[in-house]
């Protein structure tokens, strides 16, 4: 069971020396999920026959001399992105019978990349949720805990690198969704900027906060994959022409000078108090490396909740308008038109998805539009600027990534606004389309992960993967691992 | 009581892009094969995303410029949100705050519309633009038995709709104000402007009220009008329908009538009582459009001259009837060959107007050239050379006219096929004149003879007179010249 806890580093080094191949490699992983995945249920979808064909052929190129970034490493998808010939659910049963004949950007790249899709990660259905309960292929248990959630929406790709049942992830953030399940399971989560990866084949969620992430074991790992996807494409007008670094080798290895900035708003009561000090102490560790320590004030992070929760469902009331069963996925005869409609959304969407729509149809109906969401975004744009000053003193921003550790399945279900909290400190991040990063910084008393978030400045990747890799080096909360819990 | 018609007119309008709004499908739906014109984004598939197609935005500032509207430099796209099984996307992305144009006006010959002819009656009008925006088609439904069917070729080509003030008052002047803008965008180039295939769509708002009064009275809609002709006949049963409404006491509802070109009625199509919530907000997946100087002026320069401001110039400039400026003027590209060909000498326009609308149109009507002015062989220069030779004597206009016939066939110079046939001579009358008057001259006794009854002699003045052009001279004209030089000389003995 030696190569499924490779890093994507440790992989490639070792397929180019020939220590072993993909195709085995990529076996032992399908065996681990197969032996694990009907307790977790990390994988909707689990992709044994395609994943061992691209093994052979990237065995095949590698044989040949070839080299590029992914060459033979086996990773796992979110299932909110298309992928050409594999079923693409994003959670939701109206989705059940949708196989795309195309490949989102991202997965696209990464194809090319040579990489191995292992199978279509777990989510909450279309990314509305804080812990996989909203799936509507099962919640996702947590490796560290199976009565515990792993977080969410990319519960599934955080479980999965968490119990070594892929290399790395795909995820998507759109109010904290990478970083919250990374920091639940004890993972790298990586959240880009917006527009610095393509969204091309994201079934979009809230399209202006939407952003494709990596969930890795080393913050190296998530670089590498976002040097593979990132980047401009003509497809996703959004996506901006700004170059992509070779993120890993940008990393210098020091926090040496930098300046490091701690919002008070982030540290409040209602935290757990085990999260607050490892988070506290993470600090400390950055600071004794060499940087920079400095208070800092994000005043509107308290309002960031409500904006998020206007904006988000505003936009996915008509994101999900194309779910009518006239053209794929579920159809429900009814009596008519209408009736269709609603027979086949009514059977297609759980709970949690229709009470976004019904909030977002509310925000933008006549006569509540300029109330709801005109005001919202614009104290979004305050947010946003709110973080660009902050940035003009500070390089990086750390706080806690959710103001808990992971909590117990069913714990939250009953009550939106105390799952709707668990993004309290991940949201601004998106609101304002800047990079965060989850690092693990500590565990609980109950032995359960916490996450350090640090927040970059837009398309300044570079420097929170710098700090995460520093600091990573410097501790050792990653090499604990689930598996020895299990 | 007596009514006034007020009616606002929405009219949508089909753009000839090569590819759709926001994908690189192809826009050509017409005649073609269900759902062959699709992909992810067009069929809304998850995940997909819309690109703007600039093309369609540059269209759309042309149109706006047409019409004289203002450009907006800074616009947005927004999601329109209604659900139908033709919308795949469950909204239609359009422009709802900030169209791409507006505040504009169309100047409106009103004529005769059953003969199409200027009378006592007609008269030139403006009809103020509110507004010009873009948006994207929808897809097209099928009913067939109990079961209907979805074709998305159609969905996502690029449209412009136009909308005017209330400044329309009679059928007459529909009809005009949308015959003038199928005329702008086909002097454009943006769009078939075809009604009958649903390129062009007029949708007119009207209502009744009683003259002399403010208030508008209950609007309705009227669609499903393929056809100018529809458009003016729809709104003359409307008026007439209305009318005796109110006359008769009774109250006019607000609704969708459907045109029922069969039968000559309007349709209750649907009822409008309760408004729509189209929830309309920014459209998160594109970039706002921001319209550069530079670009705005490249656009442009590409807005030709329109028909009407040609019409004018042709009628006051060059002294045409209005008849022939408005036959000139009807496609952009036959009055840019009528310009060419009368190479901007005004004393050359009505020979070269008579070319293009005689000689021209009746060898294209039987050479069967569908393909427009464009396609003819015979450049515009051309016959601008012709109409030289013609306006010097070189050839006479018979001549002209099967020289012309030869270019039209083979699209040979004038001259090259004068040079070749040696058909010079047959017009060459002062050449030919001047043998005339030498063979007269030099045989007074011939003459005489000739004068005194012996009518055997014009053979030997016709003979002299061939002699004397080594045997180019065409025999009818020079015996036409010689009865016509006789004749004087008889006169003057």
């Amino acid at each position: 069971m030696t190569l499924c806890t490779l890093t994507i580093q440790q992989a490639r080094e070792g397929l180019r020396a020939g220590q072993f191949s993909s195709v085995e490699m990529t076996r032992e992983f399908l065996a681990r999920i197969h032996e694990l995945n009907p307790v977790l249920n990390a994988f909707i979808t689990i992709n044994d026959v395609e994943a061992l064909a691209q093994a052979q052929a990237a065995d095949e190129r590698i044989a040949r001399g070839e080299d590029t970034p992914l060459l033979g490493v086996p990773i796992a998808i979110k299932d909110v992105l298309s992928t050409r010939g594999l079923r693409t659910t994003a959670g939701s049963r109206i989705l059940e019978n949708y196989t795309p004949t195309w490949d989102a950007t991202s997965v696209a790249r990464l194809r090319a990349a040579g990489a191995v899709f292992l199978g279509k990660t777990n989510l909450d259905e279309f990314a509305m949720g804080s812990s996989t309960e909203n799936s509507g292929y099962g919640v996702t248990h947590n490796p560290w805990d199976q009565t515990r959630v792993p977080g969410g929406s990319s519960g599934g790709s955080a479980a999965a690198v968490a119990a070594d049942l892929c290399c790395a992830a795909l995820g998507t953030d759109t109010g904290g969704s990478v970083r919250q399940p990374a920091a639940l399971c004890g993972v790298i989560g990586l959240k880009n900027t917006y527009g610095r990866v393509s969204r091309y084949g994201l079934i979009a969620y809230g399209s202006s906060l939407d952003s494709i992430g990596v969930l890795a074991k080393t913050p190296r790992d998530a670089a590498i994959v976002l040097s593979v996807m990132g980047g401009r494409d003509p497809l996703d007008s959004t996506s901006v022409d700004t170059p992509v670094p070779d993120f890993a080798v940008a990393m210098n290895g020091s926090v040496a000078g930098m300046r490091v900035g701690v919002p008070s708003e982030y540290f409040i009561e209602g935290t757990q108090a085990d999260v607050t000090t490892a988070v506290r102490a993470g600090i400390e560790q950055l600071r004794q490396m060499g940087a920079t320590v400095k208070e800092i004030s994000l005043p509107n992070t308290r309002v960031a909740l409500p904006v998020y929760y206007l904006i988000a469902p505003a936009e996915a009331s008509a994101n999900l308008a194309r779910f009518d069963g006239v053209r794929y996925g579920l159809r429900v005869p009814g009596e008519d038109l209408i009736d269709t409609y609603s027979r086949t959304r009514g059977a297609g969407f759980g709970a949690e998805v229709k009470r976004r729509i019904m909030l977002g149809t509310y925000a933008l109906s006549a006569g509540y539009y300029d109330a709801y969401y005109i005001r919202a975004q614009k104290v979004r744009t305050l947010i946003k600027q709110e973080f660009e000053r902050a940035f003009e003193e500070v390089d990086i921003i750390a706080a806690p990534v959710s103001p808990t550790t992971a909590f117990k399945i069913g714990e939250k279900v009953d009550d939106p606004i105390q799952m709707y909290l668990a993004d309290v400190f991940t949201l601004p991040c998106n609101l304002a389309g800047i990079c965060g990063i989850s690092v693990p910084c500590g565990f609980d008393a109950a032995g359960l992960p916490i996450g350090l978030q640090l927040l970059g400045r837009a398309f300044d990747e570079a420097a929170i993967l710098r700090a995460a890799d520093a600091y990573q080096r410097e501790t050792s909360w990653h090499k604990k691992r689930a598996g020895d819990r299990a | 009581m007596e009514y006034e018609i007020v009616i606002g007119m929405e009219t949508h309008v089909e753009q000839n892009t090569a590819s759709k709004m926001f994908c690189q499908c192809s826009a050509e739906f017409f005649g073609a094969e269900p759902n062959t014109h699709v992909c992810p984004t067009c069929l809304a598939m998850p995940g997909a995303l819309p690109v703007i197609n600039r093309r369609a935005v540059e269209n759309a500032m042309m149109i706006g410029l047409a019409l004289n509207c203002k450009i907006a430099r800074h616009t947005f796209w927004e999601r329109k949100s209604y659900w139908y099984p033709d919308l795949p996307k469950g909204y239609q992305i359009t422009q709802y705050e900030y169209p791409i144009a507006y505040d504009g006006y169309i100047d409106i010959d009103v004529r005769d519309s059953a003969s199409g002819n200027w009378t006592e009656q007609s008269y030139r009008k403006r009809v103020r633009i509110r507004r010009a925006h873009l948006e994207e088609d929808t897809g097209k439904l099928t009913h067939i038995g109990g079961s209907s069917f979805v074709d998305f070729n159609r969905a996502g080509v690029p449209l412009i709709e136009i909308v005017t003030e209330p400044d329309i008052h009679t059928a007459d002047e529909a009809y005009a104000f949308l015959s003038a803008l199928r005329d702008i965008v086909r002097y454009l180039g943006v769009s078939s402007g075809d009604m009958e295939k649903g390129a062009m769509r007029g949708e007119p708002n009207m209502s009744l009220r009683p003259i002399g009064t403010e208030p508008f009275g209950t609007k309705v809609e009227i669609k499903n009008l393929n056809s100018l002709r529809a458009v003016r006949d729809s709104i003359e049963y409307e008026v007439k329908r209305q009318t005796e409404v109110l006359n008769s006491g009774g109250k006019v509802h607000q609704v969708t009538m459907g045109w029922d070109d069969a039968r000559g009625v309007t349709v209750t199509q649907r009822d409008k009582e309760e408004a729509h919530d189209y929830r309309y907000f920014p459209e998160p997946d594109l970039p706002p459009l921001d319209v550069s100087e530079e670009w705005f002026e490249s656009v442009r320069k590409r807005v030709p001259e329109l028909a009407l401001s040609r019409q004018d110039r042709f009628t006051q400039t060059y002294g045409l009837s209005a008849y022939d400026a408005v036959v000139l003027t009807r496609d952009r590209a036959v009055a840019e060959y009528f310009e060419i060909a009368m190479g901007g000498i005004p004393a050359r326009a009505k020979a070269a107007a008579n070319w293009i609308t005689g000689e021209l149109f009746r060898l294209m009507g039987s050479a069967g050239v569908s393909a427009g002015i464009n396609a003819v062989k015979a450049s515009p220069a051309q016959l601008a050379e012709l109409i030289e030779m013609v306006e010097n004597k070189v050839v006479n206009i018979n001549t002209a006219k099967s020289v012309f016939e030869e270019m039209f066939a083979t699209g040979q110079g004038a001259k090259a096929i004068v040079d070749a046939k040696g058909l010079a001579q047959i017009s060459d009358t002062s050449a030919l004149d001047k043998a005339v008057q030498d063979a007269l001259d030099a045989n007074p006794g011939q003459l005489k003879g000739y004068l005194a009854g012996q009518d055997k002699l014009f053979q030997f003045f016709v003979g002299q007179v061939m002699k004397a052009t080594k045997g180019k001279g065409n025999p009818q004209i020079v015996q036409g010249l010689l009865k016509d030089a006789i004749e004087k000389r008889r006169l003057s003995v």
